[in-house]
This record gives C-alpha cells, structure tokens and sequence, in this order.
C-alpha cells in the first residue's frame, strides 16, 4: 500500500526550528530549514544527521521548500547547504527569496560579531545559499523533476509567506507554513482551493486561541506609548496603523522604529505591493502606504524615557529575553551574566500573523484533506485541537514529536488510458433511458512496460495480432406442434415477441426467426411429423440470451387461441 | 477541434478554438487602424482642421460635405473615430466558455464583447495583463471622451455611397461593424470577469482541458497559451519575444510537443532591427534637441517607452542632455511609471535582481527624482506652468487622431527644427500624417517592434516541432510591398494552414484516447495474465461514472440475493437484463489435450474424425457433435443445458478471454 512518512526535525510539538522530512511516492522533500530562538548550541538547528549518516544530502533529498523569511523557518539554511552540504534546489517565494539573505546576514552577524561564536556560516555561504534558490510565482506549478510538482498558494502571515502544495501522480501533501486567515492592515488572508490533499501539514501556534476582533486590539495598542520591538512584518502592520490614526488625529509626536532593517524592509514591500492585501495594492499609485511621513528611525536617546509600555508584536518562544518578561521576571540575567531590572509596565498584545483555531479550522475546511498533521505548536494545545479535529472533520490527526514518524497509507486511483472508442460506445450506451441502473463497461487492460491502456477487446486482439475463437453453440429443441412448419414458426416468433419486449425480434423471409443475434430455425422431425426440431444457434458472446432461450422454449408453446 | 477567426489583423488577433465541447476565445484584439480614415481630434479648437474644405463627389453633389473633409488630397471623416471590432457574427459568442489573453495589447476589445454579446464566462490573464490593459483603456476612453464630438457621421457608410468614395475609405471592411469607443463603466464591467493567474499555473476548465500561461518575452505579464488536455496539446503563440529587454524571457521548452500551434503577432517591421532603431531614435532626438528643436513621441503609455527611457537614461549625460527636459504625458502616466516597478516577479533576471538589493527596477524612478523626467495627466493644469523648450514629449496617441499628440502636433507642426519620432509600429506613419499635412516638421521613423521575426520564427518551429502550424494568411506570403523577399514569410514543413477573417477552420488531428481513472478496490480485484513477454492483460468489467468529464471505473456492485419467497415467477422475470457482453475469447484449442480432458470428465465414447479444416468430435451416446477448427468451435447439441455447460467450460479452459 503506498504511504506517506512525515517525520519533523523541528517544529514537531513545538514552535521553533520549523524542519519537516516528507516521503511522497518515493519523493523526499524538506520543509524550512529553520533555527530555534530558544538555543544556543547544537539545539539551534535541525539535526540533520536524521536524513544521512554519510551520504550527501543531495542524493537523498528531492527539494527543500521555505515558506517564509522568518528565521524559525529558513534559519539554518546555509548550515544546511554549504556547511552540511546540499546543492539541489530550494524553492521559496520572490519575496522571501529577497528579504531571506537581509535576515541571515543580521542572524549572522549577532551571533558572530556580538557573540564571537565561531564555526557558523559565513556571508560568502549565505551568497552561496541563495545561488541555489528558484524563486516561484503564487499558483505556478513547478515541475521538480518528471513526477514531482509543487504549488504556491498565498498565506497572509509575512509579505512573501507561501503555503505548500507537494504532488506526485495523484498523491499529494499541503505544507502550511505560517499562515493568517484574517487579512490586516497590510497582508490579505490566506487561500487554498478544495485540492483535497492526503495530508494537511498545519501550524497550530494558537491552537487554543480564538482572538477577538483586531480592531480592539488596535485600539488598545493605541492608548499606549511605544517602543517597537523589533519585528520585520509585524512593524509594517503597526507602521501602517499608526501612520493612518495619527493622520486621523493630526498627532505630531514622532514615532521610531529601532532596527536600520525596518527602513529597508519597507523598501521591499514597495516594490512587492503586489503580495499585499487589496486596499494596499488599489491605492498604491495614489499613495503607496509603506512611504511613512511620521515614522522616523529610532533614536537611542529616546531609550531612557521614563514610562513606555513594550509592546510585543509578536510570538515569544520559549527562553527568548521577550518570553521571561512577559512571564512575568522583573529581573533578567543578560549575555555576560549582567542582570537587568525591569521597571517597565509590560503588556502582552497579540498582533502575530497566524491563524487562530477557527483560523485552521477554516483551512481545513477550504482544503478538505484526508489527513491532518500539526506542527510549530505546543504539544497541550496541539492535543486540544487534535481532538477538535478528529471530531468535527472525521479525519485522522496527527502529531509527532521532533524526530518521531508518521505513516500515513493512501490509496490513490490508477489513472489509465482509455481508448476514446470504448468510452464512447460506452457513453452511448450509458444514455440509455433507465440511467439508475448501474451499467458494466467491458474492456481489455493492456499492460505494456509502464503504460495502461483499456481498449475494446476487439482492439486488443488485433493490437496482439491475435484472431478472435469463436465458439457458437446449436441447440435442438423439440416441442409438439403437429402445425405446418412455417405455422409452428409463426407461433414461436409470436411468443418470443410478446415475451422478450426490450429485444428485437424478427421474421425473416428464409423462415427463420433472429433474436438479436440469435438465429432460430425449424425443421420437421425425420420421424414424428407431430414433433418439430427446433434449432437455437449462439455464439458465446450471447451466452446468457441464448441459454434463456432454449429453457424457454423446451417449455413449450402456449396454446393459442384459434 | 475547430478554428473560428474572427479578426483580420495578424498582431491583433480574435479566435475562437472549439476543443473538447470547450469554446475558448484567443484574445481579443481590436483593430484601430480603422481610426486612420478620421480627422484627429484636436484639444483645443483648432482653425485649421475647422476650415478644411468638404469633399465634393466628381458630379459635383455635395450631400456627403458635411461628413467628409478633404485634407492634402485625402479624404477623413469628421467624426467620433470608430474601431473595427472581431466579427460577432460567425459564431454564437455568448456560447465562449472562456478568454485568454495574451498580452494588454490583444484585450483591448474585451468590453464589446463581455458587455454586448451574452458573455457570461470568465476571463484569464495575468496580473500585469489586467493592470496595463486598464491604464491603455483608461488612456483610450479618456482622450476620446474629453473631446465631445457632436457629430457622428453614418451616411457614408451606406454600401452605395461607399463605393463612390476614394481610396482608402472605399476599400475599407466591415465599416458597418465599426463601432465608438466603450466608456468607463463598461470597461470596468468587463475587467471585472477577469481571472488573475501566474506563469505555468495550470487552470482546469471544466474538467476536459487544461490551460497554461507561459511568459512570452514580450511584454509586462505577456503569455503564450497551452491548451491541452491529457494527449492533445494546443499551443497558442501570440506576441513573443526573444530579445532581451524588461519581460522575463519566452518559455519555449514547454512549447514542445504540441499537435498544434497558432502563431500569431510577429513583428510587423520584419526588416528592422530593434536595437539599430533604439540607437536612431537616440541620435535623431540628440540632433533635434541640439539645434533648439522640440521631439514628440507619439507612444503607447506602456511597454517600449520603459526601454526608451532606459536607453535615455544612459544615454542623455553623455550626450550633453541633462538639461533638456522629458515630459510624459498621459491621463495615465504616473500610473504607468509607478505599475512599471512593482511588477518584480514579471521582470527578466537583472531587474529582479535590482529588486533584491532592494531598489526599484528601472532607472526612470531616478529620471523623476532628479527631475529630468516629470509626467502630467494632460496638457491642461501644471503642464502649462512647467512647460520649457526645447524638450521631448512622450504621449499618446500613436495613431494622432486622438490623445494630447493632436495638440503637439498642430503647435510644432509648422517649425522644420522639430521632430516626430514614429517607434510605435501599429501605424503606418505616412498615413498617420495625413491630416497634418502639408507639415514642415522633421519625420522620423523608427519603428521599435520586438516580437519574433521570421528568422527567429523558423528556429522556434525547429526546436519545438510542432505538428502542425497555423497562422493568419499575411505570413504565408510575402508583404505585399515586398513580394521578392521569400524570406519573409513561413517556411516549415508540413506548410503552414492559413487562416483570413471570417473564416472557420477544422485542425487536422484525431484524438484517441482518454484518461479514465481505476478505483484502488477494482484495480486489487483485476487478474494479469502476461500474454507475451513484457505486456500482460487483464479483462475489466466495472462500473463507469462520469462526473464534470472526469471518468472513474468502479467495481461493480453485488448481485442482489434472490428473494427467498418460493412466489412462482412469470416467465417474463427471468429474461435477463440487457445485453451484458461477454469476453471476446483468443487462442485455438489442441485437439488431444481436449479429448484426453473430455474423458477425464466421463464421455468414454468420444470420436474424432478429421475435416478439411480442422475436427470434428463426436459423444456419440450424448448425440453432440463439436467441430474444432482453427479460429471457431462449434458445439452441437440436444437441449440438455447442463451437458452443454459442462462441454462450453472444458473448452473455455483453453481459451484466453478479452
């Protein structure tokens, strides 16, 4: 039976270092290559040993797909391909594919430069790493090789964020990446049409979570003074509203982002207008939205102010500086055991991008899988929403831990060719005026090296230069009718016609009487004049008429009345 | 598979391809040329079109000098100019399933047909596509609605009047198909049945046809089309390109394999090379400028005016230009130029890669920053302030009846230090000339037209090897004017079949097969028998259900349990249901192996006699009689239905079924 293995490297009942191993149809692929925020050792990346011991990735992995630039889920990519070696193709979105290599340089450069860790990828590496990347469209069907296509769909999330279709013949898995079903201020919602995939792959960050409207939030998050965190994607979103509310009440106060990033990024998302949401996209020959007049670079002086509010616009993993905050330390201990005090008000503020439960629920409706497997969540609540989903969708769910396998069995159809001439007669007779019945189609399958074809079986046999055996059967019937021979005929015609109504039944002028393809005659008995020989004559093909026929008429005739 | 064209002009095509009960339009291009025959029309009164005398017939009637002006000896209709549309005729268009469109040039008859002939399908194309293809609408119905015109002229029209008049209105087609512009409204209705889809996204129509968009080098979003479906394939070639200007490059790998290929929209200057006219247009505008004169370039608001700006960019410090101001103007210029730079994924390699740095991806973003460029939506308001000469003046439209082209014209029209740089390759210049004249102004053409020559065409056609090849008659021949050059036409073998206006073509090809699906429980049930080495069979007998033409075969249903009620039947119960086919059966029977299995199954007194062709063998006690001969069995026998089954099994044991 084929089957599909699915086993995460990452992101397997957790959030970080998104990495998932997908065995399709003899097709390896891997989804992001992400690295974990909440490790500093080997923990950081995927442990990509899992895959080969000594080969060369290359050989054992078709493609490798990224969803989105944030470094959970393309983080470890030139560890991957330059330092673990891998130089096939890794697919990504346009936009990823150019905002990707700003955030591994900035990733790279904390961790080198700031941290003085050695042994990590080089700028060169990341080059090098992008050299191998095919930037796809939205909706284009790349052929990675013969058998293996994939598919981009739009997932909201981040400006280039790419939900997965990965296909081989009829068997097929979608790879959510991180999606949004609820468009905001600068992205629309993510779609997929009814692909009916074998297996959904889904995020399940809030997986318990169903959030209220964003427009309360936003309100909120307008009350307060800020100082943005760093967020590529979320800054823009909060960029915009404050932009438009400070408009709306002719503020003049400055407002700062922290990061040289967050300028350049808004560079990328005026030229990507195109992967933003409708309002944006309409408006932007008028006024592209991502040129700010109220929003400056940030200032570090503005640092010791008292009284701001942090906002954190976004998920906060486990063991990051932003995760022990909002959990509630007042004192932090710092790289270089330096401890920190935390005098400010905190506040936790949803904005992230992600789907909440009624969000996945959503995708798996539009989607419609046979399977379903949760990722990049937290075991607790992803068993919460396993059950939601078993019970609302009544499909199997999964969801492994990090390096644990999942074997899904599928059953796919085997297409076949059929030759247009079978169908059709086929077709015609399926027409018939009592349609409900089912109705048996006869044909031959011809199997040829690694071609299936159904033909007639008349084309099979000249196909094989073979000869059809024809097997033909006479029965003598007798029956008692002291009548004139051609009377006796006459009297069987008149019987068989009232009986079989659905056949055509004929006289012929020779005397004898056809039942479709069947052929009657009589002859007197050589003996008894009183006794007529029937003489029933058949081919195979028209056993089951031909049988009837002769226990019919050993019943004999009925009497007529003169 | 049937061909109906409904538009003349080879660069401006309209079919409709009728293939597997789908009906899918290819493009809709709008023939403009027709506007030729009308008198511009000029923004702000000018005296010297209102004083143009009416034509006189040569018996000297005047009826018709009210619609007809006389101008350097020709003769223009003074009226709102009109368009020739695809013919509507030929084919039920509300029946179209379907519109593909190939580029924002072949759309731009979109509105008269969604909006006027029962339309109710849905229109493919690619982003770019749709957002150009509105800005050349918008541009359109602009520059012909600000200029009201009172007057629409019919008369001449009339087939006898026609007749009467001088070439070219004499020998025009179809005027009374010719139709006014389409108004806002309408094309918004119209862009609204369109469907966006990227480059090799596969789009399924109903089920029974795949299509594909395939980038085609020509311009922003520009495709070729693949019609197929599982063993046809139909490729539809329509404005490609093969030179490397903004557009992501021609796919033509995917092109290969096709039964059929439609060629439409080669260059229309197939003697001129594009780069030899960019750097002419170069020179000519430096030279113009030096000598204190004005330039004009009438253009399209998109498409080849990115590639000029481009070449002027590099081109204008070293020329000594930096101070000669470029106006671009078109109701949709900033449009165009902002459109222009968001369009990344649509973009050939290094303006992609411009885009990752992150900087916009063509140099004219810096034209406007530095001022050297600036745009207006018209004439009117700021240009007027601005306005400095010597400058050089982009606008529309090429064909100079309509746009704010007429008013340049008319005011530099007279100077012999200025200039009109022709690159748009739609126009013959001459003709668009003709009401201007007698004109002391330079003329310069130059015409700029990237899509493929017959060289390029004849390289394509063998590498891709297309089965057959179909193209508008224009490229079977050589150009009229040019009737020694047999290397301007189509060269491939099989020849060409050629297709005119109005005309209904039926494409040689048969299809034979069909895809069929088996479901996964009928395909355990199957039994292959490996007939000779390497092809194995299996008989099938199986449901079919055919849902939106996809076929699935299913294991047939069980037979339903006889009742067990002891009822005694009517005859009439037992006569079996319709005609349920048996295997055809193969294969020929041994004669001893057969008589030694029929005494094993108890017929001791079995007798054979031999034939001419074969055998006869007799059970002389059961009074049967079974003729064997090569390619036919024949069992004789009384009604004794049980003996009869029993011989009919024996012998199907040695028989292969199919």
């Amino acid at each position: 039976m084929p089957e599909i293995k699915v086993t995460p490297l990452g992101a397997g009942q957790d959030v970080g270092r998104s990495c998932i191993l997908v065995s399709i149809a003899g097709k390896n692929v891997m989804l992001d290559c992400g690295m974990h925020m909440g490790y500093n050792d080997d923990r950081r990346f995927p442990d990509f040993s899992y895959i080969t011991q000594n080969g060369r990735l290359t050989d054992f992995l078709d493609c490798v797909i990224i969803s989105h630039f944030h470094l959970d889920h393309c983080g470890a990519l030139p560890y991957f391909s330059e330092m673990v070696g891998y130089d096939g193709p890794i697919y990504m979105s346009h936009p990823t594919k150019a905002i990707c290599p700003i955030l591994l340089e900035d990733y790279r450069k904390i961790t080198v430069d700031k941290k003085g860790e050695t042994n990590f990828f080089t700028s060169q590496m990341i080059k090098d790493c992008m050299k191998k990347v095919v930037a796809v469209h939205l909706h284009q069907t790349v052929q990675v090789d013969e058998e293996l296509e994939i598919k981009a769909y739009y997932a909201g999330h981040v400006l280039g964020a790419a939900m997965f279709q990965i296909k081989v013949g009829c068997e097929s898995v979608v790879y959510t990446g991180d999606y949004n079903m609820t468009p905001d201020r600068h992205l629309g919602a993510a779609w997929i049409d009814k692909c009916r995939p074998d297996l959904l792959i889904t995020e399940s960050t809030y997986a318990t979570t169903i959030r209220d409207s964003k427009r309360c939030r936003e309100r909120d998050f307008l009350k307060k003074v800020l100082i943005p965190v760093f967020a590529l994607g979320r800054a823009q979103e909060l960029c915009i509203l404050l932009e438009t509310f400070w408009e709306r009440m002719n503020l003049k106060a400055p407002i700062y982002f922290s990061t040289g990033l967050t300028e350049k990024a808004n560079h990328y998302y005026k030229l990507f207008i195109t992967w933003t949401n409708q309002k944006i996209r309409k408006t932007f020959v008028q006024r592209n939205m991502f040129e700010f007049k109220h929003i400056k670079a940030f200032d570090r002086a503005f640092a010791d102010n008292p009284g701001p509010m942090v906002i954190m616009p976004g998920y906060c993993v486990q063991g990051t500086v932003g995760h022990k905050i909002l959990s509630g330390q007042r004192k932090l201990e710092m790289e270089g055991r330096q401890i920190l005090e935390v005098k400010m008000q905190v506040e936790y503020m949803s904005f992230s991008a992600h789907a909440d439960a009624k969000g996945i629920m959503q995708l798996i409706r539009q989607a419609e899988p046979r399977n379903v497997l949760l990722v990049h969540g937290e075991a607790k609540k992803m068993e919460f929403l396993r059950q939601k989903i078993e019970q609302e969708f009544h499909v199997s769910c999964f969801m492994p831990a990090n390096g644990e396998t999942t074997t899904i069995l599928t059953n796919p159809c085997i297409p076949v060719d059929i030759s247009l001439g079978l169908l059709k007669r086929e077709t015609a007779i399926g027409a018939a005026p009592d349609a409900k019945k089912p109705k048996l189609m006869h044909g031959t399958l011809l199997m040829k090296d690694n071609s299936f074809r159904l033909v007639s079986p008349e084309q099979a046999l000249k196909e094989l230069g073979l000869a059809e055996h024809q097997l033909r059967f006479t029965c003598r019937v007798h029956i008692q009718d002291p009548r004139k021979e051609h009377e006796t005929v006459l009297r069987v015609y008149n019987h068989l016609k009232g009986i079989l109504k659905d056949y055509s039944v004929q006289h012929l002028p020779d005397g004898s009487i056809t039942v479709e393809s069947i052929l009657i005659q009589a002859t007197a008995h050589s003996e008894d004049q009183g006794t007529k020989v029937l003489l029933v004559s058949w081919t195979y093909q028209d056993e089951e008429l031909g049988s009837y026929l002769t226990s019919l008429l050993k019943k004999g005739l009925p009497q007529s009345t003169p | 598979m049937k061909l109906y064209c409904l538009s003349g002009h080879p660069t401006l095509p309209c079919n409709v391809l009728k293939f597997k009960s789908t009906t899918i339009m290819l493009d809709c291009g709008l023939d403009m040329t027709s506007t030729l025959n009308f008198l511009p029309l000029p923004l702000v009164q000018s005296p010297r079109l209102s004083k143009l005398p009416g034509w006189v017939l040569k018996d000297g009637s005047m009826f018709l000098d009210k619609e007809l002006k006389e101008c350097s000896g020709h003769v223009f209709v003074d009226s709102v100019p009109e368009f020739c549309l695809p013919e509507t005729e030929l084919l039920d268009l509300s029946t179209v399933d379907v519109i593909l469109i190939s580029n924002y040039h072949c759309m731009m008859a979109l509105p008269y047909i969604t909006e006027y002939t029962g339309f109710t399908g849905t229109v493919y194309a690619t982003e770019p596509t749709v957002q150009i293809g509105r800005l050349l609408m918008e541009e359109l119905v602009n520059s012909i609605e600000r200029v009201p015109k009172a007057q629409s002229a019919s008369m001449w029209k009339n087939k006898e009047v026609q007749r009467l008049l001088p070439a070219p209105l004499k020998d025009a087609v179809e005027v009374s198909m010719w139709r006014k512009c389409y108004t806002m409204p309408e094309v918004n209705a119209a862009l609204s049945k369109i469907q966006l889809v990227g480059y090799s996204q596969k789009i399924e129509l109903f089920g029974a046809v795949q299509v594909t968009p395939l980038s085609s080098g020509y311009a922003l979003g520009s495709s070729n089309w693949i019609i197929q479906s599982h063993y046809e394939k139909v490729s539809y070639v329509s404005g490609s390109s093969l030179l490397t200007t903004h557009p992501q490059p021609m796919d033509q790998a995917s092109l290969k394999n096709s039964d059929v290929l439609i060629l439409t929209g080669l260059t229309q200057i197939p003697t001129a090379n594009p780069d030899g006219m960019v750097g002419e247009f170069c020179s000519n505008l430096a030279m113009t400028v030096r000598n204190g004169g004005n330039v004009l370039v009438p253009c399209y608001p998109s498409g080849v005016i990115y590639d000029l700006l481009e070449c002027l960019y590099q081109y204008i410090d070293s020329a000594g230009l930096s101070n000669v101001p470029f106006y671009f103007i078109s109701p949709v210029a900033n449009s165009s130029l902002e459109f222009s730079q968001i369009f990344a994924e649509w973009l050939c390699h290094n303006k992609q890669t411009k885009v990752y740095l992150p900087e916009p991806p063509f140099p004219h973003a810096e034209l406007i920053q530095t001022n050297k460029l600036k745009h207006y939506p018209s004439i009117h308001g700021d240009f007027s302030n601005d306005f400095k000469q010597p400058c050089v003046v982009f606008t529309g439209h090429p064909s100079l009846r309509f746009g704010d082209v007429v008013h340049f014209m008319e005011l530099w029209g007279k100077s012999s230090l200025n200039t009109v740089i022709f690159t748009e390759p739609d126009f013959s210049y001459l003709d668009a000339l003709a009401p201007y004249q007698p004109l002391a102004m330079k003329c310069v053409y130059c015409p700029i037209d990237t899509r493929l020559n017959f060289i390029q065409v004849s390289k394509l056609l063998k590498e891709v090897q297309p089965l057959h090849v179909v193209c508008p008659e224009q490229y079977t021949q050589p150009p009229p004017t040019q009737s020694h050059r047999t290397d301007l036409m189509i060269d491939c073998q099989p020849p060409a079949m050629s297709y005119r206006r109005a005309e209904v073509l039926t494409l040689p090809y048969k299809r034979r097969y069909e895809k069929i699906e088996i479901m996964p429980d009928l395909a355990d049930s199957l039994v292959p028998l490996e007939i000779k080495p390497g092809i194995s069979l299996a008989t099938v007998s199986a449901v079919l259900h055919t849902k939106d033409n996809k076929h699935v075969l299913q294991l047939p249903p069980k037979p339903p349990q006889p009742p067990a009620s002891k009822k005694r039947k009517r005859v009439s119960d037992d006569v079996p249901e319709g005609k349920s086919l048996k295997p055809l059966l193969s294969g020929s029977i041994p004669m001893d192996q057969f008589v030694q299995t029929l005494e094993k199954h108890g017929f001791s007194d079995v007798k054979v006699e031999d034939t001419a062709k074969g055998h006869i063998v007799l059970l002389q006690e059961a009074e049967t009689l079974i003729q064997l001969e090569e390619d036919s069995t024949h069992i004789i026998c009384d009604n004794d239905e049980p003996l009869r089954v029993k011989l009919r099994d024996l012998v199907l044991k040695f028989l292969q079924k199919f």
